[in-house]
C-alpha cells in the first residue's frame, strides 16, 4: 500500500473544506492544537464544530471566525472556567453569531455511536427532567418495543472530516493510542474522512506486534501527519505533559477580545507551522513537559 | 484551631461523606479534591472513575482536568467514554455521583448551562457534561456548591440535570435508576431532602454560621431540620492535606 503521509498543511488544505462538518476528538488528552491553528492559518469557514468538550482550540477556532455552529456536550476551560471567545460569540455574535447545538457527554456519545455502526439513531437512559430535549429537538424520545419503557433518542452524526491525534502510527494510517481515548474510535468510524496525525512515525512490524492498543485502522484513514508536540498545551502519555498553567493563564488572555487577537496574531497566523511553533517555546519549556519513563511491560501473542 | 476558609469545609464535610469502596464518578472543581481528600484520608479504597474512561484512579497530583494524565497512570482500567457511560453508568454500577452547579433549587435541579434566557443567555454556561445522565444513573447524587440568593433561587433558569424534579415521586415516575440527590453541601451548611416532599432541607450549620445566614442566602423559605447540628471544623490532617498535597497553588479553593 502506498503512504498516506502528508503535512499539516497539505491534509487540512486537502480534506477540510469550508461549510464541512469537522471534528477533532480528544478529552482533554491528545487534543490536536496544531490541525486547528492550521484550520484558523488556512481561513476555513462556516464550519459545523463538534466535539464533547470544544475547549481551548475551539474556541481559537470560534474567535478566528472559522464557526459557524457548535455541536457540543461541555464547553468550558476544564478545572478553570469559561470559553471567552465561545461566550463572546454566543452572547456577543462576536466576531460572528454562533448557532449551538448542545447534549450531555452520553448523549454526544451515543450519536458518535450510531453514526460509527451506520444507524439513524442511538436510544439511551437521559434526557428525561432535563430541559435540554425542549432546547434541541434532536432529542427525542421511544418506547422499547419489549418492555414499553421509555428512552430517549438521539440522531447519528456522520461529520466529514475527523482528525484523531495519536502517538503512533504507520504510514498507512493504523493508529495506536494509549492512556485515555475519549470517544476518538466512534468519532473515526462515524466520519466520511479521517487524518489522523501521530507524534511518531512507526513501522508497520511496530504497529503488528501489539494489534490490541490499534485504535484507527489504516483502512479508515485518508492522510497521516506526523507531527510532534501537535497537541500541546494538551498532552500525550508517554511524549508530553499537559500544560496545566498555560490553562489557567488562558482564561487572562482571552478574557478580552483584544488579548485573544494578540494571541492568534502571534502564535497562530505569525507562524508557519508546528515547528516554528515548538522552536517559539523553546527547548526549555518543551523539556519541563518531557513525559517521565513508565514503560508497560510486554505480554507474549504467540501460539 | 488552623484557620479555614468556606471552601475548604465544603470539601473537608463532603469528602467525610464518602465510604470506603464506594464507587465514585468524580466531577470537575472542588468534587475533584473532595474525592481525593477522601482517597487519601478517611476512605483509601474509594474507587474513583472519571468521566474520561479512567477506572479506580490513584493520581499523585490533583488532576486540574477531569482528562488529566495523572488518572491514567497506574489507574486500573482506561476504557473509552462508549464504556463510561454504557456499561459503568447505565449499567448501573456507580454508587456516588459528585456534581457541581450554577444554580440549584429546592428539589434539588440543577443549572449547569444558562444564566438568563437561553437563547439570549446573560452567562453562557459550559452546558451539562456528563452531568445529565449522572443525576439519573447514580446510586446517589451529592452536591456541592456555594450559596447565595442567585446560586439558590426560587427557580433556576435552566434544568440541566434532574434532582426531583417538581414534585414527590417524579423521578419514579421517569424511572429513573438512581435515588437521586441525597446530599447538598455549601459554604454555609448542609442539606438534605424531606421523605415525603423532596424538598431540601437544612440540617448542619457550620461552626460560626447561623441559620440567619443560611435564610438570607437562600431564594425561598426554605425548611429548618428539627435537629440542626453543627459541622466538625476541619483538623489540622484534613487542612495540611489540602493545603500540601492537593492544591497547594491554590488553584481549585480560590
Amino acid at each position: 500500500m502506498s503512504s498516506k503521509v502528508m503535512t499539516m498543511s497539505q491534509a487540512v488544505g486537502k480534506f477540510v473544506r469550508d461549510g464541512d462538518t469537522v471534528v477533532i476528538e480528544g478529552f482533554t488528552h491528545l487534543i490536536c492544537f496544531a490541525a486547528g491553528h492550521e484550520i484558523i492559518r488556512q481561513k476555513k469557514r462556516d464550519l459545523v464544530a463538534c466535539r464533547l468538550t470544544p475547549d481551548l482550540i475551539y474556541d481559537q477556532m470560534v474567535a478566528a471566525g472559522c464557526v459557524r455552529k457548535l455541536v457540543f456536550s461541555w464547553a468550558g476551560n476544564p478545572g478553570v472556567g469559561s470559553l471567552f471567545g465561545l461566550r463572546r460569540a454566543v452572547e456577543e455574535g462576536v466576531p460572528r453569531k454562533i448557532e449551538v447545538e448542545e447534549y450531555s457527554h452520553f448523549g454526544m456519545v451515543a450519536r458518535f455511536m450510531a453514526g460509527a455502526s451506520h444507524l439513524p439513531f442511538m436510544h439511551l437512559k437521559a434526557f428525561e427532567g432535563s430541559d435540554l430535549p425542549k432546547k434541541n429537538k434532536n432529542i427525542k424520545f421511544i418506547r422499547c418495543p419489549y418492555t414499553g419503557k421509555r428512552y430517549a433518542t438521539v440522531p447519528a452524526l456522520n461529520p466529514d472530516i475527523a482528525i484523531i491525534h495519536v502517538q503512533r502510527a504507520d504510514e498507512e494510517g493504523n493508529a495506536q493510542i494509549w492512556g485515555l481515548m475519549g470517544v476518538q474510535r466512534e468519532a473515526a468510524f462515524a466520519s466520511k474522512r479521517v487524518v489522523i496525525v501521530a507524534e511518531e512515525l512507526v513501522a508497520g512490524d511496530v504497529i503488528r506486534a501489539d494489534p490490541n492498543r490499534t485504535l484507527i485502522p489504516g483502512l479508515i484513514v485518508a492522510a497521516v501527519v506526523i507531527e510532534p508536540f501537535a497537541a500541546n498545551p494538551s498532552y500525550a502519555l508517554g511524549y508530553y505533559d499537559r500544560d496545566n498553567a498555560f490553562y489557567v493563564e488562558w482564561a487572562k488572555v482571552s478574557k478580552g477580545k483584544a488579548g485573544m487577537d494578540r494571541y492568534l496574531d502571534e502564535w497562530v497566523y505569525g507562524l508557519s507551522g508546528r515547528r516554528e511553533y515548538q522552536e517559539k517555546l523553546g527547548a526549555e519549556y518543551v523539556g519541563k513537559l518531557r513525559a517521565d519513563d513508565r514503560p508497560s511491560g510486554s505480554v507474549n501473542y504467540g501460539f | 484551631m488552623a484557620e479555614y476558609t468556606p471552601s475548604e469545609m465544603m470539601v473537608v464535610r463532603a469528602a467525610r461523606e464518602l465510604n470506603n469502596g464506594e464507587v465514585v464518578f468524580v466531577g470537575i472543581g472542588l468534587p475533584n479534591v473532595a474525592c481525593n481528600l477522601a482517597r487519601r484520608l478517611g476512605a483509601p479504597e474509594l474507587v474513583l472513575i472519571y468521566e474520561s474512561g479512567a477506572v479506580g484512579c490513584v493520581p499523585d497530583r490533583l488532576p486540574l482536568s477531569i482528562g488529566d494524565p495523572c488518572l491514567a497512570t497506574d489507574s486500573i482500567s482506561v476504557c473509552s467514554m462508549v464504556e463510561i457511560f454504557n456499561y459503568y453508568l447505565q449499567g448501573g454500577r456507580i454508587d456516588v455521583g459528585f456534581l457541581g452547579g450554577a444554580q440549584v433549587d429546592r428539589f434539588g435541579n440543577i443549572n449547569s448551562t444558562v444564566i438568563g434566557d437561553y437563547d439570549r443567555p446573560k452567562v453562557r454556561l459550559p452546558g451539562s457534561g456528563g452531568a445529565c445522565e449522572i443525576a439519573i444513573h447514580a446510586k446517589k447524587v451529592i452536591m456541592v456548591l456555594k450559596q447565595s440568593p442567585k446560586s439558590f433561587p426560587r427557580k433556576i433558569d435552566f434544568i440541566t440535570s434532574p434532582g426531583f424534579i417538581d414534585a414527590a415521586n417524579s423521578r419514579s415516575r421517569f424511572g429513573f435508576p438512581g435515588k437521586g440527590p441525597s446530599l447538598i453541601i455549601t459554604d454555609l451548611g448542609v442539606y438534605r431532602f424531606t421523605r415525603n416532599t423532596h424538598e431540601m432541607i437544612l440540617q448542619e450549620t457550620y461552626p460560626g454560621t447561623t441559620v440567619q445566614d443560611v435564610r438570607a442566602n437562600i431564594g425561598w423559605d426554605v425548611k429548618i431540620g428539627r435537629r440542626l447540628e453543627t459541622t466538625a471544623p476541619p483538623t489540622d490532617e484534613e487542612l495540611r492535606t489540602i493545603r500540601q498535597d492537593l492544591d497547594p497553588d491554590r488553584i481549585h479553593l480560590r
